[in-house]
C-alpha cells in the first residue's frame, strides 16, 4: 500500500523528537510537515489541511509543550485532539420528529450509495427500534432504480412506495407521505436520484421535495473514496439544501477516507453513519475518534502516543 | 461542432480550476521559497494529479530551480509547465488507446471496477455506439449480485434495442457469461459486452471471481476478451490508484474508462493515471445519457488543462 511509507516517515519524525529531550520550533515544523503530507495523501482537502496544520502548530509551539518532559507525546496528543475535534467529538443521533413520521431524505452524487443506504437504514431502525418504516422510490431517472429499491425492500421486508417513472418525484413523495400518515409509519425514507451539485434543474427538484416534505433529516451520502472534489460536493448540497447529516459509504475499502474530515470541516454537519459493506446489515453509527486515527493512517494514533 | 462543444463543456471546469489555480499561485508568490513549493504541491494535489506525482514534480522543480538559480516568475512558471507537459508525454509514448476487435469472431469486452463507478452505464452507452455503427451487439448481465443490477442492464438493452443475456438472481456470474458467449457464437454476434458486479479491490474472494470470469471467456474464445476495461470514477482521490493496481493484478486490464468527468472541476487524475499506472484512458463518461461517452483525446485534454496557463505565461513575459 502506498500509505505505509508515510506512516513510517511520520513515526520516524516523531521518534526523532522523542530522542531529543528538548524540542525546538524547527523540530515541530518538521513533524508538522509529515503530518501535512499524511493528511494530503489521505485526500483531506488542501485548504482544510492548511488550516488544521496551522492550528496544531500554534498549540504545539506553546511553551508548556516544548518544555514538558514528553514533548513528542504531547504533540501527537494535540494532533489527535484537534483531529477528533474537527471530526466532531461525539456520536450524533438521528433527528426524530416529535410526531410520527420522522422523514429522512437521501441525497448525493450518482453512485454514492443512497439507495443501498436507504435500505440499510430502514432495516437498522426496524431491528433496533422495532420501527415500521416506509421507503419511497423517488428516483425516476436511473434505469431500474425503482426495481433496485423494491428488491431491497422485499429482502428486508419493508414496504416500498412507488409510482413508476412517469410521475414526478415531488408527486411521488406527496402521495407516499399521505400513505405513511394513513398507515401510521413511524419513519419515511425517501430515495432520490443521484445528481451533480451543479445541476440546477435537479437540485431545484430536491428543494421542492424538501419544501413539500419538511424532512427531519437530509442525509448527504458521500463515497469515502472521494478526492479533493468532496469539498465542492458538500458545499454545493449544503448550501442548496442545508443538509442535516452525512453518511460515509464504502468504508470497507482500503481508503483512508480523508473526505470525511473535509466535509465535516467545510459544512460543520455531523457524520451520522458509515456504510461498511454491501449487505443490508452493513451500516454503523459513526465514531469520530476511530475515523481520526484512520485518516492519519497510523494503524492507531494511540499506539503512537504510547510509543512516543 | 456540437460534438467538440460538448467535450469542451465537460472539461471547462477542469480547465478553469487547474490553470487558474496555478496562475493564481504564480501571481501571488514573491520569492521562490519553501512556502512556494508547499503551495505548488497543494495546487497540484488539489487538481487530483495524485499525491506522488505532486510531490515528485515539486521536488524535481526544487532541484532545478536551485541548479539553474531560477528567480523570475516567468522562468519558474515556464519550468513547471514544461515539466508537466514533458512528464505527461514521456509517460505516454507507447500507450495504446485504441479499442481492439476481432473481425473474424465474437469480440468480447469485460467491464470491471469498484461499486457504483459507472460500469453498467458505460456498457449501455457503448452498446448504443456500436448499434449505431451497424454492429450486432449482445450484453451479458454478469452482475447477479446487486439488487436490480440485471434489471438495470435489461432496461439499457431495451432503450438501445439490443439483446441481454441474463441469469437468475444470485446465480454464478461465470455461467451467465458462458451462456452469453455460446449465444453470441451461435447467432453470429459481432460484439459481447460483459457487465460485472462492483467490488472493492481489497475483497480477495470477489477479485478471484473476476479472474475466473475472464478465464471462462478465454477458454470459450481464445482471442477474447479483447478489452478488459476498468471503470474509474473521476471524482475519486488517491484510492483510484490502488484500485487500478489491484485490478491489474488479477485481470489483464487493457484500459480505463474515466467516468463522471462532468462532475469534477479537476482533470489532474489523468496525469496521475498516466504517471503512476501506465494504463491508457480509452473512454470518458460525460453524463448519464446514452450519447455521453467519448473516446479520450489526450492531446485535447492536456492542451485544455494547460491552455490558460500558456497564455498567462506569455503575458508575464511580455
Ligand atoms: N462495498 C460497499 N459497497 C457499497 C456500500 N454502499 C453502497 N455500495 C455499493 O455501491 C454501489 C452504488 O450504490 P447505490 O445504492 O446504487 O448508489 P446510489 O447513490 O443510489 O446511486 P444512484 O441512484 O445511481 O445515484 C452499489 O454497488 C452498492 O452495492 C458500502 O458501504 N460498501
Ligand atoms: N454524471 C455522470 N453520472 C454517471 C456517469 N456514468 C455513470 N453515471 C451514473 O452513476 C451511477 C452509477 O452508475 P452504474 O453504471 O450503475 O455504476 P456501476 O459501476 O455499474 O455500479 P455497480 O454495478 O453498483 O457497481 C448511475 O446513477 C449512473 O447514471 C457519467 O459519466 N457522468
Ligand atoms: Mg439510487
Ligand atoms: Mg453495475
Amino acid at each position: 500500500m502506498a500509505f505505509e511509507g508515510l506512516t513510517e516517515r511520520l513515526q520516524g519524525a516523531i521518534s526523532k523528537l522523542k530522542r531529543k529531550g528538548k524540542v525546538s520550533e524547527a523540530d515541530v515544523k518538521e513533524v508538522m510537515r509529515e503530518i501535512r503530507l499524511a493528511l494530503l495523501e489521505a485526500d483531506v482537502n488542501f485548504q482544510v489541511v492548511k488550516d488544521f496544520v496551522k492550528k496544531v502548530r500554534k498549540r504545539a509551539v506553546g511553551a508548556a509543550v516544548l518544555e514538558s518532559l514528553t514533548p513528542a507525546q504531547q504533540i501527537v496528543k494535540i494532533v489527535n485532539d484537534e483531529l477528533t475535534k474537527v471530526m466532531g467529538t461525539e456520536v450524533v443521533e438521528l433527528n426524530k420528529a416529535p410526531k410520527i413520521p420522522t422523514i429522512i431524505m437521501m441525497v448525493g452524487l450518482q453512485g454514492a450509495g443512497k439507495t443501498t443506504t436507504a435500505g440499510k437504514l430502514a432495516l437498522k431502525l426496524k431491528n433496533e427500534q422495532q420501527a415500521r418504516p416506509l421507503l419511497i422510490a423517488g428516483d425516476i431517472y436511473r434505469p431500474a432504480a425503482i426495481d433496485q429499491l423494491k428488491i431491497l425492500g422485499e429482502n428486508i421486508k419493508i414496504p416500498v412506495f412507488s409510482l413508476g417513472t412517469d410521475v414526478s418525484p415531488v408527486e411521488i413523495v406527496r402521495q407516499g407521505l399521505a400513505l405513511a400518515h394513513e398507515k401510521k409509519n413511524d419513519y419515511v425514507i425517501i430515495d432520490t436520484a443521484g445528481r451533480l451539485q451543479i445541476d440546477e434543474k435537479l437540485m431545484d427538484e430536491l428543494a421542492q421535495i424538501k419544501e413539500l416534505a419538511s424532512p427531519n433529516e437530509i442525509l448527504l451520502t458521500v463515497d469515502a473514496m472521494t478526492g479533493q472534489n468532496a469539498v465542492d460536493v458538500a458545499k454545493g448540497f449544503n448550501e442548496q439544501l442545508d443538509v442535516t447529516g452525512v453518511v460515509l459509504t464504502k468504508l470497507d475499502g482500503d481508503t483512508r477516507g480523508g473526505a470525511a474530515l473535509s466535509i465535516r470541516a467545510v459544512t460543520g454537519k455531523p457524520i451520522k453513519f458509515v456504510g461498511q459493506g454491501e449487505k443490508m446489515t452493513d451500516l454503523d453509527t459513526f465514531y469520530p475518534d476511530r475515523m481520526a486515527s484512520r485518516i492519519l493512517g497510523m494503524g492507531d494514533m494511540l499506539t503512537l502516543i504510547e510509543k512516543a | 461542432s456540437e460534438e467538440t462543444e460538448k467535450y469542451d463543456k465537460g472539461l471547462e471546469k477542469s480547465r478553469k480550476t487547474f490553470g487558474d489555480k496555478l496562475n493564481e499561485l504564480f501571481a501571488n508568490f514573491r520569492t521562490v521559497d519553501e512556502d512556494f513549493f508547499d503551495n505548488l504541491e497543494e495546487t497540484l494535489i488539489e487538481a487530483d494529479v495524485g499525491f506522488d506525482t505532486a510531490v515528485r514534480i515539486s521536488d524535481e522543480l526544487k532541484q532545478e530551480v536551485k541548479l539553474k538559480n531560477v528567480k523570475s516568475k516567468a522562468e519558474v512558471s515556464r519550468t513547471i509547465i514544461e515539466k508537466l507537459v514533458n512528464l505527461y508525454e514521456e509517460e505516454g509514448t507507447d500507450e495504446d488507446k485504441e479499442l481492439h476487435f476481432d473481425e473474424d469472431a465474437v469480440t468480447v469486452f469485460l467491464f470491471v471496477g469498484v461499486n457504483g463507478v459507472g460500469k453498467t452505464t458505460t456498457i449501455g452507452k457503448l452498446a448504443y455506439r456500436y448499434k449505431q455503427e451497424g454492429r450486432k451487439v449482445l450484453l451479458a448481465a454478469g452482475d447477479t449480485f446487486r439488487a436490480g443490477a440485471t434489471e438495470q442492464l435489461v432496461e439499457w438493452g431495451r432503450r438501445v434495442g439490443v439483446t441481454v443475456v441474463r441469469g437468475p438472481e444470485k446465480s454464478d456470474p461465470a455461467s451467465v457469461v458462458f451462456d452469453a458467449i455460446r449465444k453470441a457464437k451461435e447467432e453470429n454476434y459481432d460484439i459481447l459486452l460483459v457487465d460485472t458486479a462492483g467490488r472493492l479491490q481489497n475483497k480477495v474472494n470477489l477479485m478471484n471471481e473476476l479472474a475466473k470470469m475472464s478465464r471462462v471467456i478465454t477458454r470459450e474464445l481464445p482471442a477474447a476478451p479483447q478489452e478488459i476495461l476498468l471503470a474509474l470514477d473521476a471524482t475519486t482521490g488517491q484510492n483510484a490508484l490502488t484500485q487500478a493496481k489491484q485490478f491489474k493484478e488479477v485481470t489483464k486490464v487493457t484500459g480505463i474508462v474515466l467516468t463522471k468527468l462532468d462532475g469534477t472541476a479537476r482533470g489532474g487524475i489523468v496525469l496521475a493515471i498516466r504517471n503512476e499506472l501506465h494504463l491508457p484512458v480509452k473512454l470518458v463518461g460525460l453524463g448519464e445519457k446514452m450519447d455521453d461517452l467519448r473516446d479520450f483525446a489526450p492531446e485535447e485534454f492536456v492542451l485544455g488543462l494547460f491552455k490558460g496557463l500558456l497564455v498567462e505565461d506569455e503575458k508575464t513575459e511580455g
